[in-house]
């Protein structure tokens, strides 16, 4: 049976290239970094190499790269980092309510220390107001952390008004940017945004899972989360995972660089869902931002009258791996709180599925599974109801 | 350096032939429970013994702890049938644990009569030599810090200090085979282990209702049993996919007896199933009055869908004992995932609490039950679910 993985936003598929380089990595070049002879000369240049592949993804410098373990590790380091540096600027921090929650729970660590945290609501479309965080901005904030693209429903939040809004009000808080789902898949304007901080993840751009990184501009400074032997300039000290960082930055660069990025090809793939979807008259609800409006890979739908979980698995028995909520959450049986954050009744919130797309998928096949699930639903719909 | 456990038994309850049969199990589940400690049981009168290296006494004591018909276990200290020896032995002991522990008794059992000094006597020479050597030792029957076990057995005399409780129960096997109907949830796990406690050994089986559910939910079943597992070494996993079964019944019948049927079809596949495995009797979580399929009324019409007799070792328990029990034997942390199962899908919005057997009797005669049973388990999948060895 062929496999459509349609999972993406979840994690991707490496491509076949960064598999190669890592197994060779890890049975020939693997000296340490730091080590003085030449097979640390070696592992040292291919960490050099990566960095430079993720730095022209901002535009920016090679030492404003911090190669981490993954997007949560990135984002834990820019929120606690920032706070454990800047005690004494000032007690109030703002985030949003459909954060990852790798950011979420940063924050409500932050609360039971002390912080007052503001979350931000969002709208029906999945989108904060930069004009409720310039209400919210006060003198003693110090952090704003807001996501590019959201992880369930693929809103992608106005950063460039957002950053206006928070340096207009207040230019010393300091803005985090998760671009976790957007990395490689949009283009990371972080100077139109004015952002500080931006994290990024390997595994979700068809790169291994355990690399990830955080881009601090220069300047803005951060007290580490681990002590060590110094490495990524003290910030994130630990003997390199030479061969997964050397695969995220090929990775990253096979994705075609900051600009020339496969978001179109993307984007038909979505709408070519979303079509077939609709001429096949099952009744379906579109959550969140419209096909136009959204992330080029992201599309979450409602299908009323069915259990989202039910629907996903007679999928998953048809070769079509898809989400139901947020992968992170499926094992919890509420609903997500994302969903919930954009105002869902209770029939799509347990109804929802996400579809997340990659260049791995074809017109065809994506054309093919559209027509699999309304099938699909059809069958749940005429065994619930009698 | 060896090391040697003791291992009682409740020999009081048994007579006869039963003992020696009881014996000869338990010797061989005690082997199998220490495979892999390099570790020798050996069977005395009335008592085993286990002996291994001493790096690996933690180990067998929670193996041996664990195996049914063990009602108390020792480590403890062998010496010649010798009262000098056994008063140097008690010296060694002592010397480990004072001034730690200053109040003590000793508690002597003279198994074998042949051995010249009563038990009192024993304690009181024991107790006297000690003393002389430790001053500051205080003898005390009531409250002591510590007591000093002394068992005059008929080759040798074992001195000890601590005695673990065994799980109790009969040798698993020696009162037959039976099938366990595993759901993930917290009760019949529990039901398994009580079954096997009373010497029964088992078999499980779980029905899933894939894809209406989860294979998490069927990894859940596994894991359950894995946990059953360290009590019994392995237990044959079966699975059975009822989508199928449930798919019809939601179309053919009405949806408050959805239920009833479902559980009267997989009586029948625990049937075949037992039939074909050479089991005796099925085992199930049932417990009377939980849910509307466990009314006395629901239980009846449920249990005529066999012959096979249905044991039900939670039946009187109350919710917080058999809570209290899975958390005893581990099971709970796994039972409470969130992944459901075949029996909460399709749940019908009022399923009946009271069915008639006429009723429910006739309704399945619009069914090909035959064949829904056939295609069932035509999806049978067996594992061996196996206890992680040391």
């Amino acid at each position: 049976m062929a496999v459509v993985y349609l999972d993406n936003s979840a994690t991707t598929r490496p491509y076949p290239e960064v598999i190669e380089l890592i197994s060779k990595i890890q049975s020939e070049t693997y000296g340490n970094p730091s080590s003085m002879h030449e097979k640390g000369l070696t592992a040292e240049k291919l960490i050099r190499e990566a960095r430079r592949q993720i730095a022209l993804f901002f535009n920016g410098r090679e030492k404003e790269i911090i190669f981490t373990s993954g997007g949560t590790e990135a984002n834990n380091l820019a929120i606690l980092g920032t706070l454990y540096r800047n005690r004494q600027r000032g007690n109030h921090l703002i985030t949003s309510s459909i954060e990852h929650p790798s950011v979420l729970n940063c924050f409500h660590f932050l609360e039971q220390e002390g912080y007052a945290v503001s979350y931000l609501p969002v709208d029906r479309q999945g989108t904060v107001s930069p004009d409720d965080i310039r209400v919210l901005i006060r003198k003693d904030t110090v952090l704003v952390s807001i996501m590019h693209v959201n992880n369930e429903v693929g809103s992608i939040q106005p950063l460039k008004e957002i950053g206006r809004a928070i340096k207009e009000e207040n230019p010393a808080v300091l803005f985090h940017v998760d671009a976790v789902q957007s990395f490689a898949r949009l283009p990371l304007k972080v100077k139109d945004w004015l952002a500080d901080l931006v994290s990024c993840s390997g595994h979700k751009v068809h790169g291994p899972k355990g690399a990830g990184c955080l881009w601090v501009r220069e300047g803005v400074m951060l007290q580490p989360l681990m002590h060590g032997g110094g490495q990524e300039t003290g910030l994130r000290p630990g003997t390199e995972n030479v061969a997964a960082l050397a695969g995220f930055g090929l990775a990253a660069n096979l994705s075609g660089g900051n600009q020339k990025l496969k978001t179109t090809a993307l984007n038909s793939l979505k709408r070519t869902f979303y079509q077939t979807l609709q001429d096949s008259g099952i009744e379906c609800h579109l959550n969140g931002p419209s096909p136009e409006e959204g992330a080029p890979h992201i599309i979450n739908l409602s299908f009323p009258g069915v259990k989202a979980e039910m629907l996903l698995h007679t999928l998953e028995e048809r070769g079509i791996y898809v989400s139901a909520g947020s992968a992170c959450h499926s094992s919890r049986p509420e609903p997500s709180r994302v969903l919930e954050a954009i105002g869902l009744g209770r029939k799509d919130l347990l109804s929802a599925l996400r579809f997340s797309f990659s260049c791995f998928n074809s017109e065809e096949e994506i054309r093919s599974a559209a027509l699999e699930t309304a099938a699909a639903v059809q069958e749940l719909i005429s065994l619930t109801r009698q | 350096m060896p090391v040697k456990i003791l291992v009682r038994y409740g020999e009081i309850a048994l007579k006869g032939k039963n003992r020696g049969q009881f014996e000869q199990r338990l010797h061989q589940n005690l082997k199998a429970a220490v495979k892999g400690l390099s570790a020798e049981v050996v069977r005395l009168r009335g008592r085993f013994t286990v002996s291994g290296p001493d790096e690996y006494l933690d180990q067998m004591l929670e193996s041996v702890s664990r195996v049914f018909g063990v009602v108390s276990i020792s480590t403890v200290q062998e010496t010649e049938l010798d009262l000098d020896r056994i008063k140097e032995m008690a010296a060694e002991i002592v010397s480990r644990i004072f001034p730690e522990l200053r109040t003590f008794k000793i508690a002597a059992r003279r198994s074998n009569k042949k051995f010249p000094y009563p038990s009192p006597e024993i304690n009181k020479l024991l107790g006297a030599h000690l003393q002389q050597l430790y001053p500051a030792l205080e003898v005390n029957l009531h409250q002591p810090a510590f007591i000093l076990a002394v068992e005059i057995g008929f080759d040798t005399a074992f001195l000890y200090l601590d005695r673990t409780a065994g799980p109790g129960g009969l040798p698993m096997g020696i009162t037959g085979r039976s099938l366990l109907l595993l759901s993930g949830g917290i009760d019949s796990p529990a039901a398994g282990w009580l079954a096997m406690k009373r010497g029964l050994s088992v078999e499980a089986l779980h029905f899933h209702s894939y894809p209406f559910t989860s294979r998490r939910s069927q990894e859940k079943a596994v894991e359950l049993s894995r946990k059953l597992a360290v009590y019994s070494g392995k237990i044959p996993l079966h699975m059975i996919n009822v989508a199928s079964i449930q798919k019809e019944l939601r179309s053919q019948c009405p949806e408050e007896l959805g239920i009833i049927l479902l559980r009267r079809m997989m009586l029948r596949l625990a049937s075949l199933v037992s039939e074909e495995r050479g089991l005796q009797a099925l085992v199930t979580g049932e417990n009377l009055g939980q849910v509307a399929s466990q009314t006395l009324e629901s239980i009846n019409v449920i249990s005529k869908a066999t012959g096979m007799l249905i044991l039900r070792p939670l039946l009187s328990m109350d919710k917080r004992e058999i809570i209290d029990l899975a958390r005893m034997i581990d099971t709970y942390d796994t039972s409470i995932l969130p992944y459901e199962d075949c029996c909460t899908l399709f749940v019908p919005k009022n399923p009946t609490t009271k069915p008639k057997i006429e009723i429910v009797e006739r309704v399945e005669t619009r069914l090909d039950i035959a064949r829904m049973l056939e295609e069932a388990i035509g999806s049978l999948e067996t594992t061996i679910v196996k206890r992680v060895v040391w």
